[in-house]
């Protein structure tokens, strides 16, 4: 009897050795623990056994139900380890397939631009302001000391409408004069973003439409210094940090002294190349201090008021920052173009 | 304009390297676009000045010659060539001579490729070197001959130093019109390097008999020619002018033409004084027996001349005329006619130096598009007394140059004498607007180095004199910006402002077109921005052609009934309209996006099949007939194309329709936070006849959409994929945008889901049946999704079934089964009595 229990324990613990499943334990604990199992009837008859055997056939019989439930538990833990591996396995993907596509939206980069100047410029307390696209020959030219036929005009080549002194404005500045007019006598600071127009051929550098960024400054204490100081700090936060800029002379007929701004060229590090046009600058900004008659104009006394304006184009900035070499891309909204900003 | 430093350092000295010049110009205002170095690439010790000292013919060859040219070294050399400007038995000819390793650009080549000189055999005869052609040495493309060069040329001495030079291309403002001359730019390269000008004034040998009575000068319109001067040159030979000057004239860009009108041209460059050069004998008196006349008069209406170039022109009377007795001779300051030009037989030249009023110049200029070098310095303007010093400085140059005798004195009809500009500067502005104090001594100090005259004004001003060559400087702003550059810009220190911080304004229209980008960019559409100009025909191609004249959906008139109009169609001549167009493409300000859109859509479906792109941006609707436009922002969408990106977990997706588009409304509705808005079922031409539908807000419509009507699809070179489109007034939305979004609070009961599902006459709209359900759900329905929609068996013809989920929550506690039976059969009962609806399965 007892070699019986010894071998039943062998034989039991060897198949549960071979078991790898949660159904394969379930069904070997049905074998080898359950109700009609030979353990399980050997402990029921131990009654029936000779006195003097009972209590070491019982014994025997015990130690050997707690060695199997034991090496169960061990063994569960062991065949679920395995189980979830299995399962793990079935699941697995290749994970160097593509992802599901997700269309992914985005903004034009001239605007991404327009609201990377508006957060620089609104630090310093400029404020976008919206003035009309369709402007008169008086605000576009003559309110900005340009009389008809002035030689500067041909710096704005113009769209002209079909309608009497009606144009398509060629800069944002007339803005300068509406800002003015509403906001006088308060001092001002604003940014006018929009669209401009000029009557030129479309090639790499051109286009006929066009955005302009203005920017207006109007006070009782304001200097060319103080443009220097806010148009520098601008270029260093929009171009970066280690960019040099120089300011240099030059003319619009509405500024006075009238300054360009250039950064040195990031491509070539200043030493000359194409996009500088071998100069080792390019042009980023046009500004100057605003000319007592447009102050007038606008209806600040020149005596008490100063104050700089600037200008500058977005596609411009764009172009610098992500070396386009062609304006035509903005406008022709080729999504291959747009799909890389 | 192009400066030869050569003939610039005549001028002034030039202290710096050329470089450094150049960037102290740019800075200083004087642009230097770019640098044209001639002869730095010549090999000093290959390349001399030569002398052929004998040519004789080539054994071999008739158009071939041998030249023996003499080059500074011990022995000539003989150099075999077929120049048909050297011939047998020249002898003394100076030429630009190359020998053996010289680099030098292919002659034959239309492209400028170089080559090493090599010694060789031409026809049997040896060849050690080469005589040049211009085109050889890179100085223009001329290879007709060998270049010749003057007489008095030093044999051996490097073309380099002979004939090299730097020539700095300038990029003028029109403001720097004084710089459109060597003796301008001369004066500024003095004031900016400190050192003085060496400008004289020109003198003449006048030998002749007076001019007095040999013309007669009559201006009829001094208002635009306020002087006119002649010089008389009487028994001049037009030949060639000196080599020197034909070649100043063209390192700075001119022709060569002959030697009486290449001075006109080199004084002109030279000083910026336009010159005209008559033949005087050509010129008609005014009066019988009178001498030869100038009558400056406007043009009568109508009235023609032929132009130098060989055009007739026909004249208004805004143009300003030189005449004779005979007739016109001349636009004034614009260009010469053909009838008095000067020509090889001419002997006797009458050099006109005259002054026109700018303007008038420009709009004659401009209108007979005519941009001559003359043109370009009287348009931007110029001084009367320069006049002068030009004229006598021609009319020298002639006499040296072509022979003849000068006549006493200049004719000179002055009738309104230049005035002399006086300034006051206050020394404390330049503190005040440039931003670094500056002293009375300083300033005077800065501003004579560019002639202006100071003289001290009561105690602290200046009283500053303009010179006569400074017509750009009016008022004090002026002096300022003057003493701003010579200080140097550099020098100006950088603040930041100190000035009071202006009111800060809310910016509603910016803030909306941000959200409004913000949400549309997150439901996966790309922003593009188009041309706001449209061709003719554009809008009305929204429309299919037989609803063109139906003036609901496109207005033809110009007013106040197209702000109501969505998509406004108007007729393209009603639109603002582009009086000088470049393209017929662009001729029509835009009065509805979607022209646009459609567009961009066919041109991008040319290579993807899926385009879901929107744009922000202005319509200009004309209010009157000649005012200014209104101008108003409108969204526009356009979808095409599958669902998703075609992938391999979804090889075929589906189309876009609708209510992916209504979807991208719905979400643009939630980010602008907008509760209240209705759509409806809407029927537009441009749109599907089944498939639009307007949004309005309280009782505005302020968008349309749907899917492209098929019948107009066609128009647009699109393929079959439906394309859905949107157009919205965003000014209109604005008002209705949430400034303030109170809050709910989130209920900490649960939930209890119900499904009902009715059947109702196709017909009754999805949002009445949501309609009826929300208002009979009150407070305890907290959402009525719609999750099927079900047409066919069972469902009888002409009925469809919808079905909801409801579910309903409490704030205050857990709502019982009976609670909720109750609402959910008050919903039913009046399904049933206001829509007639049938509980499905019931």
């Amino acid at each position: 009897m007892l070699d019986e229990l010894k071998k039943l324990e062998k034989t039991a613990l060897v198949a549960l050795g071979q078991v790898d499943t949660v159904a394969g334990l379930d069904a070997w604990r049905t074998e080898h623990l359950g109700k009609k199992s030979l353990l399980t009837t050997t402990l029921r008859g131990v009654g029936k056994l000779p006195p003097e055997e009972r209590p070491v056939v019982g014994k025997l019989a015990q130690e050997v139900k707690t060695a199997l439930e034991d090496a169960l538990t061990e063994a569960r833990e062991r065949v679920l380890a395995l189980e979830q591996e299995r399962a793990a396995k079935a699941e697995r993907v290749d994970v160097t397939l593509p992802g599901r596509p997700v269309s992914l939206g985005r903004l034009h980069p001239v605007t991404q631009t327009l609201h990377r100047i508006y957060d620089i410029f609104a630090q310093m307390g400029f404020q976008v302001y919206r003035a009309r696209e369709v402007e008169t020959d008086e605000y576009n030219f003559q309110l900005l000391n340009m009389p008809p036929d002035h030689p500067a005009r041909d710096m704005w080549s113009t769209f002209f409408t079909t309608r009497d002194g009606i144009l398509l404005r060629t800069h944002t500045s007339p803005g300068q004069i509406r800002t003015m007019r509403e906001y006088c006598p308060e001092p001002i600071r604003v940014i006018l973003p929009g669209r401009c127009y000029r009557y030129e051929d479309v090639t790499a550098r051109h286009e006929t439409m066009f955005y302009q960024v203005e920017g207006l400054a109007v006070g009782r204490d304001i200097t060319m210094a103080d443009l220097k100081g806010v148009l520098a700090a601008f270029a260093k936060r929009l171009y970066g940090d280690d960019r040099q800029v120089r300011f240099r002379c030059s003319y619009f007929p509405f500024t006075e002294p009238s300054v360009e701004v250039d950064i040195d060229c990031a491509i070539c590090g200043g030493e000359g190349c194409r996009v500088c046009k071998h100069t080792g600058w390019v042009e980023i900004l046009g500004a100057g201090m605003v000319h007592p008659q447009v102050l007038r104009n606008g209806g600040y006394d020149p005596e008490q008021f100063t104050g700089f304006a600037f200008g500058m184009g977005p596609e411009r900035v764009t172009m610098l920052k992500s070396e386009i070499d062609d304006i035509r891309y903005f406008y022709s909204n080729d999504l291959r173009f747009l799909a890389q900003f | 304009m192009k400066v030869p430093l050569n003939w610039l350092r005549e001028y002034v000295e030039i202290t710096l390297p050329v470089e450094e010049l150049a960037e102290r110009m740019t800075l200083a205002g004087l642009e230097v676009a770019h640098i044209d170095s001639i002869g730095s690439d010549w090999d000093r010790d290959r390349m001399v000045v030569g002398e052929i000292v004998e040519v004789r013919p080539h054994p071999n060859a008739d158009r071939l010659v041998i030249a023996v040219v003499e080059y500074g070294q011990s022995e000539p050399l003989a150099v075999v060539t077929g120049a048909p400007n050297v011939s047998v038995g020249d002898s003394g000819v100076k030429v630009a001579f190359a020998g053996v390793g010289a680099r030098l650009i292919d002659g034959h080549s239309d492209e400028l490729q170089s080559f090493t000189l090599k010694p060789t055999k031409i026809r049997g005869v040896p060849s050690e070197g080469m005589v040049c052609s211009e085109k050889e040495l890179g100085l223009s493309d001329d290879h007709e001959g060998i270049l010749i060069l003057e007489e008095d040329a030093p044999v051996g001495v490097p073309l380099a130093d002979y004939l090299g030079d730097v020539v700095l291309d300038l990029d003028l403002t029109p403001n720097l019109a004084r710089c459109m001359s060597i003796v301008g730019v001369a004066r500024e390269v003095a004031a900016l390097t400190g050192q003085k000008a060496r400008i004289p004034t020109p003198a003449m040998k006048a030998e002749g008999q007076p001019i007095d009575g040999q013309v007669e000068i009559l201006i009829e319109d001094p208002d635009l020619c306020n002087r006119y001067m002649g010089a008389l040159v009487r028994g001049a030979t037009v030949g060639a002018s000196p080599k020197w000057m034909q070649r100043r004239l063209l390192l700075a860009g001119m022709r060569p033409i002959n030697c009486i009108v290449d001075i006109t041209n080199y004084v002109m460059l030279e000083w910026g004084q336009p010159l005209h050069a008559f033949d005087y004998d050509l010129l008609r008196p005014a009066r019988p027996d009178g001498p030869p006349a100038i009558i400056v008069r406007r043009a009568r209406p109508g009235e023609r001349m032929t132009t130098l170039d060989g055009v007739e022109r026909t004249l208004t009377d805004e143009m300003l005329l030189i005449t004779d007795g005979g007739g016109p001779v001349a636009i004034a300051g614009v260009m010469g006619g053909l009838e008095s030009e000067v020509t090889e037989s001419t002997r006797n030249v009458l050099i006109e130096s005259a002054n026109f009023n700018n303007i008038n110049n420009r709009r004659t200029s401009q209108a007979l598009k005519l941009s001559s070098e003359a043109a370009q310095r009287f348009g931007r303007g110029i001084p009367a007394s320069l006049a002068e010093l030009a004229v006598t400085r021609a009319a020298d140059l002639m006499r040296t140059y072509a022979g003849g005798t000068i006549a006493k004195g200049l004719a000179d009809n002055y009738p309104v004498p230049q005035e002399q500009r006086e300034v006051l500067l206050r020394p404390e502005q330049v503190e005040r607007i440039v931003g670094i104090p500056m002293s009375r001594d300083d300033a005077q100090n800065v501003l004579e180095r560019l002639e202006f005259r100071c003289e001290p004004h009561g105690r602290s001003n200046l009283k500053v004199t303009v010179p006569l060559h400074r017509l750009d400087v009016e008022i004090e702003a002026d002096l300022l910006e003057e003493i701003a550059r010579m200080v140097g810009y550099d020098k100006i220190p950088l603040t930041l402002m100190r000035d009071e911080l202006p009111p800060q304004r809310d910016n509603p229209p910016l803030e909306l077109s941000k959200k409004v980008r913000t949400a549309l960019v997150g439901c996966g559409l790309t922003e593009v921005i188009t041309y706001s100009l449209l061709a003719d025909g554009d809008q009305d191609r929204l429309l299919p052609l037989d609803s063109r004249d139906d003036s609901t959906v496109r207005a033809s008139e110009p007013g106040e009934h197209l702000r109501d109009m969505l998509p406004c169609i108007l007729a393209s001549e009603a639109c603002i309209r582009v009086a000088n167009p470049l393209t017929p493409e662009q001729v029509a300000m835009r009065t509805t996006l979607l022209p646009s859109l459609l567009k961009t859509t066919a041109s991008n479906v040319r290579f993807t099949d899926r385009v879901n792109v929107f744009e922000v941006a202005r319509v200009y609707l004309p209010m009157d007939a000649d005012g200014l436009p209104t101008e108003v922002t409108h969204l526009g969408v356009a979808m095409t194309g599958p669902r998703w990106e075609r992938s391999w977990l979804t090889p075929e997706p589906e189309p876009q329709d609708f209510f992916d588009l209504k979807g991208v409304v719905e979400s643009l509705m939630a980010a602008l936070g907008i509760a209240e808005w209705r759509v409806e079922a809407a029927s537009h031409p441009t749109f599907h006849p089944g498939r639009c539908a307007t949004l309005h807000l309280d009782n505005r419509k302020v968008a349309i959409f749907g899917e492209l009507n098929p019948a107009v699809r066609a128009h647009w070179e699109l393929n079959e994929a439906r394309v859905s489109l949107l157009e919205m007034n965003l000014d209109a939305v604005m008002p209705y945008v949430a400034r303030r979004r109170p809050f709910s609070p989130v209920s900490r009961f649960p939930a209890i889901v119900q499904d009902l599902a009715v059947v109702l006459d196709e017909d009754v709209p999805a949002s009445q049946v949501a309609e009826v359900i929300r208002q009979a759900g009150g407070e305890l329905l907290r959402q009525a999704l719609l999750f099927d929609v079900y047409k066919g068996p069972p469902i009888p013809e002409g009925k469809r079934s919808l079905a909801f989920s409801l579910s309903y929550q409490s704030d205050a506690k857990t709502l019982t089964d009976a609670e909720v039976a109750r609402v959910h059969q008050k919903i039913v009962r009046r399904l049933e009595s206001v829509l007639g609806a049938q509980l499905r399965g019931a």
